[in-house]
Formats: structure tokens, C-alpha cells, sequence
């Protein structure tokens, strides 16, 4: 009897152990039913490289080139931010700060993941979009650049965390080594530490952009969501994203609108899948 | 040629700079929140429901909302990822099976949230006809949170020392009694721990409750899990984008109320962290 609880026990145990299996592959299923659907009505091609997201217009339009190039031009004005003051920060953080300070400011960026992105936008809004206003003299400040600068913030905690503890990791006797044959701690900083953790530092970058290339409420509110092809960090841009989250709400449910929207879903998912494996394989490379 | 001491001390000060640019924006927006949300929190603004188009009144059902939507996905996703963590560190060989389930928790991990609403959407709203309600919301939640808590309660069940288990089992209990007598309690700390992380992080999100669980405006309570819900960041976003002439202090209160929520459940988890890791005998 007790023999036949403990099977019942551990075959839960292992239906638990795949779920993670399970939910992947029905994420992937549920975006590529309507997905596929979708392409049933309209063109790949159209759907991938047509310059125009006209969703209501008649006939519809739904080209999300547009909406590729907003995800992208954020995402590198985001990554060219984060990325170098990321990564100098978690050097600083792991090999220059004192004990104490160490604490405090891993404690800072801890607190930096917890904002909610809904509060980022709001912030964002209220102080950062204004400034941009009046600092380049536009009709609004509703720009990609704020949504870079925004979305730089929400990357910089997982690119500082992770790549702290790449440098963490680099052994110990590198260090002696370079020591003993009379470098500075800042020689042994960037010929040696950072060469060292590069793998574990480009997975956080990686990391970093998959946060920065899937994030929604945050870029939308500061954005200001014109779905045209952007000329440069001025003007205002539409995401993937946020196209996904401000038009979900408003289509008949099974209408081709609707599937396409699933449709933008599955190119998601399907671009941070990519990102996710990559960046995974960099942090195993170490070990 | 530049002395090398000195290079060390500017490229050290350029690191120092940096870093304070990475964190003091951090305590410049808590501050502007709390200074400009201070004065709209008062009970009537907890315990009321919104009035005149949410232009004033209080967050009550949004509040209400966000933690049944966290109770209840905590509830779903607790029992299946711990679970879930011990197959993976007691269980499971190294075969091509379980590095597939590892893939796929970094996977799950790394799905942007909107993309979650989709799929809660298509499966929990319309295929299992949950309709947008509670239920569906905190299902989607619940996804979303499992590999936190796989990974996090995996951490913890791994530094529990394997002498532990050899002894019990060299006593003849069987596996599963080993674990859960011997192993889990010591694992439990941990446990809790990243499953509190991974609800303050449930808390503030918005994009997967979008389509399957928020509502605008409702102007009574939920009654059971299959009614909508009014939800605090949803609420947060509709009265900062939508609303026009909103007063900016109500925008405050309620970005401060979530922050408090999220910031408060942080601080729990890293008291109980330190707790227990100075307790800690091995």
C-alpha cells in the first residue's frame, strides 16, 4: 500500500518535470494555429516586407516591416546604451567596489528588475518625454529615443547580474598569475577578467535583448505608436509588441485582424526562442 | 605613455560614474513617486471604489483584483513547479530528455509577456471557454511564474548537502520519503524565497492579464473566479494613457501603491534569505 503511494507520488513528480515541455510546445501550437490560418489569407511575403499596417483599412493591409524596424531601432538605441554601461557597471561592481558598497549597490540593481514596466512607462511619461520635448525642439516627445532610453533601464538589471557573475567565475589563479608578473588591477581588469567571461557577458547581452525586444507596456506608453517605417530615433515608432497589446482588444475574435495579430505572436516567439537557445548555449560554453 | 597608476585611476572613476548612473535613476523615480503620490493615499483611496470616470475615488477593486489574480496563480504554479524542481534534482538522469525540459524552462523563461496573453487568450479564454475572468488570468500568471519557481526551488533543493539523503536512505526510506522528510524542509527557505520573487514580479504585469483577465471598469466586485477583474498595473496604464484630465496625484497614488506592493514583497524575500541563510549549520 505504502509502495503504491510513493509510485502515485513520483509519477506526478515526472508529469510536473515536463510541464515545462508541455507549455512550450502549446504556446507554439496555439500561435501556429492562427498563424498559419492567417498565411491561408494572406501572403507571407506581403505579411513579412509589405511597408503598410493598415489592420481596418478596406481591403486590410498587413505588412509589419514597419513594426520589425520600430522593435529593431529600439532595440539597438536600447542595447547601445545598456550594453557598455551594463557591463562596466557589473565590472565595478564585482572587482573595484568596496565590501559594503558591494551590497548595496547589487541590492540597487536588484531594485532596478522590480519596477513593474507599467510604473517604467508611467515614469517615463510624466519626466523623461517631456524633456526630450524641449531638449530637441519637437512637436512631441513621444520618440524611439525614449523608448531607448526607457528600455535601456530594463535590460541593464539582467545584463549587471549576469554578467557579474561571468567575472565571478573567472578562476582565481588568472588573477595571481597576472599578479605576480606585476599588472595593475585595471591591466588585469580588461586584458584578462573580461576576456575570461566574455561568453557568460555576451549571454547577458543576449538576455538583455530578448527582454528589450519583448517588452510591451513600457515602450508603449513612451513610443507614441505610429506604425510607419522610422527614419531615426526622433520620431515616433510602433513595436511588435505593443502593436499586439493596443490592437488585441479591439478585433472580432477568428477575423483575419485577429490572426494576424497571432501572426506577429508567432514571429515573436519565435525570434526570443532563437535568442533564448543561443545565449543559453554561450552560458554552458564555460562549464 | 601614461603611468599606469594613474590610468587605473581615471578608468576606476569612469567605472564608479557608470555604475552611479545605473542605479541612482533607480532612487530618483521612487523618490518622484513617492513625493508626488503621497498625498493622494489616505483609506478613502485604499478601501473605495473609483468615482466620476475614475477621475477620483479610490483603487479598492484594483487592489482587490491584483491579489486574487496572485493568490490564485501562486496556487496553481507553487504545487507544479517544486514539484516540477524535484523531478529535475532528485529524479532525473543526465539524458537527452532532461536537458530538453532544461531548454525549455529557459525558454518559457525568456517569452516575452505579451505573447503569454496570446496563448492565454487562445487557450484558457476561448478553446476551454473560461471567457476573460480571474481564472483564466491567473492560469496564464501561473505559466509564466513556473520557471521562476522551478529554477529558484532546483537551486534550493541542490544545496541541500547529499550526505542528508544517503543517511535516510541508507536507513531504507524509500526515495520519496527522502525527499519530502529530509530534503524538502531544509530546501524550504529557498523555496520561498524565489516563489515571493516570482510573485512580485507577477504583481506588476500587465500584458498577459490584457486579453484574458482585466477589465476597464467594473463597477461591483467579482463575485466568483469567472468574472473580470479590475487589476492595479491595467488600472495604472488606463488612467495614465486614456483618461484625459485625470489628476496627476491619482496617476501617483496608484503607481506608488503598486511600487509599495512590489518593492515590500522584494524586502520580504531578501529578509527571509538572510534569515535562514544565517541559520544555515552546514
Amino acid at each position: 500500500m505504502k509502495k503504491l503511494a510513493d509510485d502515485v507520488i513520483e509519477k506526478l513528480i515526472f508529469i510536473c518535470g515536463i510541464t515545462a515541455i508541455v507549455f512550450v510546445v502549446l504556446i507554439f501550437v496555439f500561435l501556429m494555429k492562427e498563424g498559419v490560418s492567417f498565411f491561408g489569407e494572406y501572403s507571407f511575403h506581403d505579411f513579412l516586407l509589405g511597408k503598410f499596417w493598415y489592420p481596418t483599412s478596406d481591403p486590410p493591409r498587413f505588412g509589419i516591416l514597419p513594426l520589425i524596424l520600430g522593435s529593431l531601432i529600439i532595440t539597438l538605441g536600447a542595447s547601445l546604451i545598456a550594453v557598455p554601461l551594463g557591463t562596466m557597471a557589473a565590472l565595478y561592481i564585482s572587482e573595484v567596489a568596496p565590501k559594503g558598497a558591494k551590497d548595496v549597490l547589487k541590492a540597487g540593481v536588484e531594485l532596478l528588475a522590480a519596477i513593474p514596466s507599467v510604473v517604467v512607462g508611467f515614469i517615463g511619461m510624466v519626466t523623461l518625454v517631456p524633456i526630450i520635448k524641449n531638449v530637441f525642439g519637437i512637436p512631441t516627445g513621444l520618440t524611439a529615443l525614449s523608448g531607448c532610453i526607457m528600455l535601456a533601464f530594463m535590460a541593464m538589471p539582467t545584463i549587471v547580474s549576469i554578467s557579474e557573475d561571468a567575472i565571478n567565475a573567472v578562476p582565481w589563479q588568472y588573477k595571481e598569475g597576472a599578479l605576480a608578473l606585476g599588472a595593475t588591477k585595471w591591466q588585469i581588469m580588461y586584458r584578462i577578467i573580461l576576456p575570461a567571461a566574455a561568453p557568460g557577458i555576451i549571454a547577458s547581452v543576449m538576455l538583455g535583448i530578448g527582454r528589450v525586444i519583448g517588452e510591451t507596456m513600457a515602450v508603449m506608453m513612451v513610443t507614441g505608436n505610429a506604425a510607419v517605417i522610422p527614419h531615426g530615433f526622433l520620431e515616433s515608432v510602433r513595436t511588435m509588441t505593443a502593436t499586439i497589446a493596443a490592437e488585441m482588444g479591439e478585433t472580432v475574435r477568428g477575423s483575419i485582424h485577429y490572426k494576424a495579430l497571432f501572426a506577429i505572436g508567432a514571429v515573436l516567439f519565435i525570434i526570443t526562442f532563437f535568442i533564448n537557445f543561443v545565449a543559453d548555449t554561450y552560458l554552458h560554453k564555460n562549464k | 605613455m601614461m603611468n599606469t597608476k594613474t590610468s587605473q585611476k581615471i578608468a576606476f572613476s569612469a567605472l564608479l560614474a557608470v555604475t552611479l548612473m545605473v542605479i541612482l535613476p533607480v532612487l530618483i523615480i521612487i523618490i518622484i513617486i513617492i513625493r508626488e503620490g503621497i498625498s493622494a493615499i489616505n483609506w478613502q483611496f485604499i478601501a473605495s471604489m473609483p468615482s466620476n470616470g475614475m477621475r477620483s475615488g479610490g483603487i479598492m477593486p484594483a487592489i482587490l483584483g491584483t491579489i486574487y489574480l496572485v493568490v490564485l496563480s501562486v496556487a496553481i504554479a507553487l504545487p507544479v513547479g517544486v514539484l516540477a524542481a524535484i523531478y529535475l534534482n532528485e529524479y532525473a538522469k543526465d539524458n537527452l530528455l532532461t536537458r530538453v525540459i532544461k531548454l525549455s524552462i529557459v525558454n518559457l523563461a525568456g517569452v516575452p509577456s505579451v505573447v503569454y496573453g496570446l496563448f492565454g487568450l487562445g487557450l484558457f479564454v476561448i478553446f476551454m471557454k473560461f471567457g476573460v475572468s480571474i481564472l483564466s488570468g491567473a492560469l496564464t500568471l501561473a505559466i509564466m511564474e513556473l520557471p521562476v519557481i522551478i529554477t529558484t526551488s532546483k537551486e534550493a533543493l541542490n544545496s541541500v548537502p547529499q550526505s542528508f539523503r544517503e543517511v535516510s536512505l541508507s536507513l531504507g526510506v524509500s526515495r520519496w520519503k527522502t525527499v519530502r522528510h529530509v530534503v524538502l524542509p531544509h530546501a524550504l527557505p529557498g523555496i520561498m524565497t524565489g516563489t515571493i520573487l516570482s510573485i512580485a514580479r507577477i504583481a506588476g504585469e500587465t500584458a498577459p492579464i490584457l486579453f484574458t483577465a482585466a477589465a476597464f471598469y467594473v463597477p461591483r466586485l467579482p463575485n466568483s473566479v469567472f468574472d473580470q477583474v479590475m487589476v492595479l498595473p491595467y488600472h495604472l496604464f488606463i488612467i495614465s494613457t486614456q483618461i484625459p484630465n485625470m489628476p496627476k496625484n491619482l496617476s501617483y497614488g496608484t503607481a506608488l501603491v503598486l511600487l509599495m506592493l512590489v518593492i515590500s514583497m522584494n524586502l520580504a524575500a531578501i529578509v527571509i534569505r538572510t534569515y535562514f541563510r544565517k541559520r544555515k549549520k552546514w
